[in-house]
């Protein structure tokens, strides 16, 4: 398959600076200084992905949100000039694709059969249990030696259990499936094993899907197998990418927002002084809003193809051309967030882009919100010594993942 | 007085308008799509009924304002 190299007029193609670009080892949490930099080149630049194809580079927060939002942007990953995370990416989209890869009208079938799920009033309905897993959690940690490994003893097992519970999946088999994630979220695991591990998740779901449709639980695949898959709507391996898509969406990104807000507070005293110390539920959700603002953990961009050509900030994206759009340069821009740089747990963030725009925004937001407070507002309190048990440069950083966090995190109190 | 107009066809559920401002915006129990509580809030409400509008991530919602 060839593809033309649209370069800029006076840059020849191994001038085009490759993408991603690593963040800088000192600035763990800041965006890569090399990214920024491109950014203040120029709203609309171009990189080089891994196979050599050039795509547009989109860096500030209004023309990401003019793009996401635009009906001639597509999501569709099997579309000819879409930016691929890496390779392999297509073979496995196309054995589970999930609506995330697809357009409207297909995609807003398909979110649709699980929307009702995840509505502010249901997921609010799951606060106290949430509350109780948190502190269950904490209990058996402070209970154990120290330091502790906050990732392995907090992070992963508190959305784990959560996600598993509203999907119907069993937190026994949660050791299976995280080992599965963690393969699928590293960049760097070759496309058998990708392929091979996926696979073995697909057919765990399919047969969990077989026990649901003869025997319902109350969940959410058992829901949507008997309202949709029984009634020939969706197909039951339509389902089985729906789950997987859920599951690892489900407890990947929160769990790191755990460990790396806690990396970001423990850095940031300050911060962490007004967060342990408040009563007030407003402070903790703007806190939760201005962490997934200043992290970004979901950081190698969001990738479209054009589908018309597109006339933008004085530049035109041609039909066909890629587009990469990095969440965490937006969500530092100084148009929109004063002192961009700066934790502030007292801002309103809320423009942030981390959850995405447009019709693809995080369907899970609502979950990963009250997941959020909830810990943000436990944990510290609960724990008010707690902190690092080494020193924050040998904490080993996620540079290499699709959603970036820490591998783990020694604590103490 | 605020009018207030959401295309139910457009919205992809994200609930951020029903946390923006619960007293004008719900969603359905079925699919979690939006509906309007009150479709001519008081110009009082208009901050968080505009930042519903700028943050919904369907450009759904519409506000004018009304004498």
């Amino acid at each position: 398959m060839s593809r033309s190299l649209t370069e800029l007029p006076d840059q020849a193609p191994e001038d085009v600076p490759r993408y991603p670009m690593p963040r800088a080892e000192r600035c763990p949490l800041d965006p890569s200084p090399e990214l920024r930099a491109l950014g203040d080149a120029g709203p609309l630049t171009k990189v080089r992905l891994w196979d050599g194809s050039t795509p547009w580079l989109v860096t500030r927060h209004a023309e990401q949100r003019a793009l996401l939002g635009d009906p001639r942007v597509s999501a569709d990953t099997l579309k000819d000039g879409y930016p691929q995370q890496r390779p392999g990416m297509m073979a496995r989209r196309s054995r589970s694709r999930s609506f995330i890869a697809m357009d409207d009208p297909e995609h807003a079938r398909l979110r649709r059969m699980v929307t009702g799920a995840f509505t502010v009033r249901r997921i609010e309905g799951m606060r106290a249990g949430i509350q109780r897993i948190v502190d269950q959690f904490i209990d058996e940690m402070v209970a154990g030696p120290r330091p502790a490994d906050l990732v392995s003893a907090f992070a992963l097992p508190v959305p784990s259990l959560v996600i598993c519970q509203l999907l119907g999946v069993p937190y026994a088999d949660h050791e299976f499936f995280q080992s599965v994630s963690r393969t699928l979220i590293n960049s760097n695991t070759p496309v058998d094993t990708v392929l091979e591990k996926q696979g073995e998740l697909l057919e765990y779901l399919d047969d969990l899907i077989g026990r649901k449709l003869a025997e319902p639980g109350d969940d959410l695949l058992s829901r949507v197998a008997a309202e949709r898959v029984a009634t020939g709507e969706m197909t039951r391996r339509e389902l089985g990418a729906m789950g997987l898509l859920l599951l690892i969406a489900g407890h990947e990104t929160t769990a790191n927002m755990i460990a790396l807000g806690t990396f970001a507070l423990l850095t940031n005293p300050d911060q962490l002084d007004l967060v342990r110390g408040t009563d007030d539920p407003k402070l903790i959700a703007r806190t939760v809003e201005e962490l997934l603002r200043y992290l970004t953990i979901v950081h190698t961009g969001r990738r479209r193809v054009a589908l018309a050509d597109i006339e933008i900030a004085g530049q035109v994206i041609r039909a066909g051309e890629g587009i990469v759009l990095p969440g965490e340069v937006a969500n530092r821009d100084a148009a929109v967030f004063a002192d961009p740089d700066e934790l502030d747990v007292s801002r309103d963030a809320r423009r942030h882009m981390a959850f995405g725009f447009g019709v693809h925004q995080c369907l899970g937001q609502p979950l990963a919100r009250v997941e959020l407070q909830v810990v943000y507002g436990t944990l510290y309190r609960r724990i008010p010594t707690l902190a690092l048990a080494a020193d924050p440069a040998t904490i080993p950083f996620k540079h290499d993942s699709i959603v970036y966090g820490v591998y783990e995190l020694p604590v103490t109190w | 007085m605020l009018n207030v107009r959401a295309d139910r066809d457009r919205c992809v559920s994200s609930g951020q308008c029903v946390m923006t401002a619960p007293d004008v915006f719900d969603q359905d129990e079925d699919e979690g799509v939006v509906f309007v509580k009150n479709a001519a809030p008081p110009a009082e409400r208009a901050a968080d009924v505009r930042q519903a509008s700028v943050m919904c991530p369907a450009m759904a919602i519409t506000v004018t304002e009304e004498d």
